[in-house]
């Protein structure tokens, strides 16, 4: 029995997102919003108190006029794999709040045993999580929409990108239901995969050949963000630009780019 | 001499009096905090609450074919159905069809009313519980009664007990306060859930703990 287990090939979620098509128009974002019950307040003029599980980031290669160029660059949680699963937020967590799950390769975070140290904000090298200061409040109406999937989180914990997680477990409930172990690849998306309206992003298993995702991490214009920590995220980019393949980084002003690690 | 001897047995017997007095005291008092703590409190710590109508699950049973599954089933998407709603119950009763006064209060209050019945969920799990009966029943071909006893064999709704703190139901915090628990369904926390999935080999994939993931049972 235990043996049989070992057997099964562990699954590693993971994203390439492909910056050349991403258009900054936010779609991947209010999906991600409104499917993770992500709570917003009257006044968002303040970003550094606003919660975004996948915030769009503007790059510029700082040139004038002529050779200006941006580029748009959707950031959710990393997934960090760290060394076996030791993610930078994981290692420093007292409480076992999050967590790396080896099947999956899904970095948890559980809402209720958190009690809002926020090391893991200081931890994380992407300011993936984010704080709730205040207990979320819904517009009159609006907790009708809510996602009963999801559950909604409190004042004083700290939040992040799940990968949809919950998506997961529903595609598996319907497989066994259908007598199946394993979830196709079409069956687990995330929602801001699939609200991508120049379909920028690709979500699946790394691990798995068959997978649109495994080809795509193998480009030679594959990075990820700084990929010299050591933090082994499973979030791919893909550029044909150098500038922002460089920009992923930090290097010195005279250094090459050193290829991968 | 001899009267200052009386003095001092005098002085003794009047200690071992105070002594006495203070350990029958101490006696009474752990009786009375121990009675307090046990059975008191306890007691307090519940709301006990009625059903809206009392089921008898037995009837029901003798007159379905499929088990638990003919009303509690699983959806084709693999979610579950959990407590009927009111349209699967209209099937059979759209009229008082026995002489029970429940049934009769059942059809006028809320079938005629075409109002849910707000049943109390004696098993709900709080919010971030992510909980898969296709899995447990279907894939692990567990039997309902392993988690929530023989209450298919109830004639009667037990009284629906809640927690005056969390608002969870005393079938989730479990019967016994000390924490002992005979049956496998006299107790639903997190604790019961893992002890199975350690002594199973379930999904034992979590970095931090050495046991489960938490992304298995929460969302």
């Amino acid at each position: 029995m235990k043996e049989e287990h070992k057997h099964i090939k562990a699954k590693k979620y993971g994203m390439v997102i492909d910056l050349d098509k991403c258009t900054g128009c936010g779609a991947c974002m209010v999906a991600c919003m409104a499917e993770n019950n992500v709570p917003f307040k009257e006044d968002e003029t303040d970003k550094l108190l606003s919660i975004t599980w996948l915030r769009i980031y503007k790059l510029t290669n700082g040139k004038p006029f002529p050779e200006t160029d941006i580029c748009y660059l959707p950031r959710p949680c990393m997934h960090c794999e760290g060394q076996h699963g030791h993610a930078p937020c994981v290692s420093v967590c007292p409480a076992t709040v999050t967590d790396y799950d080896m099947e999956t390769g899904i970095v948890s975070q559980i809402y209720t045993r958190c009690f809002g140290c926020r090391y893991c904000m200081a931890a994380c090298p992407y300011h993936a999580r984010y704080f709730n200061w205040w207990d979320p409040v819904w517009p009159e109406g609006m907790e009708k929409y809510l996602n009963p999937n999801v559950s909604p989180r409190m004042r004083g914990v700290v939040e992040k990108c799940s990968f949809c997680f919950p998506r997961y477990q529903v595609a598996k409930d319907k497989a066994m239901a259908e007598g199946r172990r394993e979830v196709e690849e079409h069956e687990y998306q995330t929602a801001c995969t699939q609200a991508c309206p120049a379909g920028a992003i690709t979500f699946g298993d790394l691990n798995n050949p068959k997978h649109a995702v495994y080809k795509l991490k193998m480009s030679p214009n594959a990075f990820r963000l700084l990929e010299r920590l050591g933090t082994n995220p499973k979030v791919y980019y893909i550029s044909s630009r150098e500038w922002v393949r460089r920009s992923g980084d930090n290097y010195l002003a005279n250094e090459v780019k050193i290829k991968k690690l | 001499m001899s009267k200052l001897d009386d003095k001092k047995t005098d002085q003794k017997g009047q200690e071992d009096g105070v002594r006495g007095f203070i350990i029958l005291f101490f006696i009474i008092g752990l009786f009375a905090s121990l009675i307090v703590g046990w059975m008191i409190f306890p007691s307090l710590l519940y709301s006990k609450k009625k059903q809206p109508i009392d089921f008898n699950h037995v009837l029901h049973v003798e007159a379905v074919d499929q088990g638990c599954e003919s009303c509690h089933y699983i959806r084709e998407d693999g979610s579950f159905s959990g407590v009927p709603k009111l349209a699967q119950c209209v099937d059979c009763h759209e009229e008082v069809q026995g002489e029970d006064p429940e049934e009769a209060k059942f059809v006028n209050e809320y079938v005629a009313e075409g109002k849910e019945v707000p049943w109390l969920v004696y098993s709900r799990q709080p919010d971030c519980v992510f909980f898969s009966h296709v899995t447990h029943t279907k894939m692990a071909e567990m039997d309902c009664a392993t988690c929530h006893g023989a209450i298919g064999e109830s004639e009667h709704s037990k009284i629906y007990e809640q927690n005056r703190i969390s608002g969870y139901s005393r079938d989730i915090w479990g019967k016994n306060i000390a924490g002992f628990k005979k049956n496998t369904w006299d107790r639903m926390k997190m604790d019961d859930c893992s002890e199975c999935h350690v002594k199973n080999h379930v999904r034992q994939a979590s970095v931090q703990t050495k046991k489960g993931g938490c992304f298995v049972c929460h969302k």
